[in-house]
């Protein structure tokens, strides 16, 4: 029997408290996409290509709005974003990855396989902490094999557990009436990402005039108002930061 | 709704957004020893980015300005909003959030 490395189902035992949030997400995910009118075969393209939850949220929910196809991408790479820290973060630790390997474990980076993978590599090594600090780049120590297949294990599992989400999710998509009012939960699972966002004075201001901004631009044409609205609130919270520094 | 987009732009959408977020993920894993990290200012308005955005996607879905502020506030849609941000707020459980908010539209659609 080949023997699986050491690290790999440690990442995937972690991932399993996580699957309560993972798996209606991805359920979401896998019904909204139908009834925007996608096929099964594009919605669960979706998740395979993108697995990016939020952004394929507002990719289905554009793209039910008609807007623009420039919108829609657009809108789904701001939304995407902040990746850039995660991936400038977890990087040191992939550092002595093959290219093909490195491009296999980024293409698998999300909120939480890098929320759970950072908290692992920095536990119980208190001299490698100034590794999670995203310009910790130039000090950071390489990671161990055993950091890497934990991070592999975590974040491949939980790729095959939204898949497989998204699947169930387009097959009972089909059979729920409308009047259910099941595409609401598209907003309350976004809902639910933001809330633990909001600490610390900039970050609600950030929420607060990017929330406002988007219900007066509701009617804007090319949802101008959404991306308006981001830029606005990320305007305003860095401004705020300022203000709560100086 | 659905989309009236074709198939081959739906295609497209999902490729090219695959594409960019790959891009995005792999920005720094790949450029890592060629440059020493996020520049601090691009970094503090990445910061903001997730607030901003998710903010000004959900609050047009729960707040729908209508001719009075009564209108505007006797919505089940805003109502299971602020139960569901709630719940978000002590449970930290999107299941939970989900749960809640879907409850609280069903039963304000019901008595309204």
């Amino acid at each position: 029997m080949p023997t699986v490395p050491d690290g790999f189902f440690d990442g995937v035992r972690a991932t399993l408290p996580l699957l309560l949030g993972l798996i209606p997400f991805g359920l979401v995910a896998g019904v909204a996409a139908v009834d925007a009118g996608l096929s099964p075969a594009q919605a669960v393209g979706l998740s395979v290509v993108v697995f990016a939850g939020a952004s394929q949220l507002a990719t289905v929910d554009l793209l039910a709005q008609d807007a623009s196809l420039a919108v829609v991408v657009l809108t789904a790479v701001v939304i995407n974003l902040r990746m850039s820290m995660y991936s400038a973060s977890i990087a040191p630790y992939f550092e002595a990855l093959r290219r093909r390997w490195s491009a296999a474990y980024a293409f698998l980076l999300t909120d939480m396989s890098y929320a759970l993978a950072i908290g692992e590599f920095t536990d119980g090594d208190a001299d490698t902490d100034a590794t999670t600090a995203p310009n910790g780049g130039s000090t950071a120590e390489n990671g161990t094999p055993r950091d890497r297949w934990y991070y592999f294990g975590a974040a491949a599992f939980m790729w095959l557990v939204w898949q497989l989400a998204t699947i169930v999710g387009v097959v009972l998509g089909a059979s729920i009436p409308e009047s259910w009012g099941v595409s609401f939960a598209v907003p309350l699972v976004f809902l639910a990402l933001l809330v633990p966002e909001l600490s610390g004075r900039p970050r609600i201001v950030a929420a607060l005039v990017g929330g406002s901004v988007a219900v007066a631009g509701a009617g804007w044409p090319l949802n101008l108002g959404l991306l308006g609205g981001a830029l606005a609130g990320v305007v305003a919270g860095v401004v705020v930061e300022g203000r709560v520094a100086a | 709704m659905t989309t009236t987009h074709g198939p081959l732009a739906v295609w497209a959408v999902v490729l090219v957004v695959g594409a960019l977020t790959f891009a995005i993920r792999y920005s720094f894993i790949y450029l890592l020893g060629r440059v020493s990290g996020v520049p601090p200012r691009l970094e503090r308005a990445l910061r903001y980015v997730p607030a901003a955005v998710l903010a000004a996607l959900v609050a047009p879905s729960f707040v729908d300005p209508g001719p009075t502020v009564a209108a505007t506030f006797l919505d089940g849609r805003l109502l299971a909003g602020v139960v569901a941000a709630g719940v978000a707020w002590t449970t930290e459980n999107m299941f939970a959030t989900l749960v809640a908010g879907m409850l609280t539209l069903w039963t304000v659609g019901f008595v309204l």
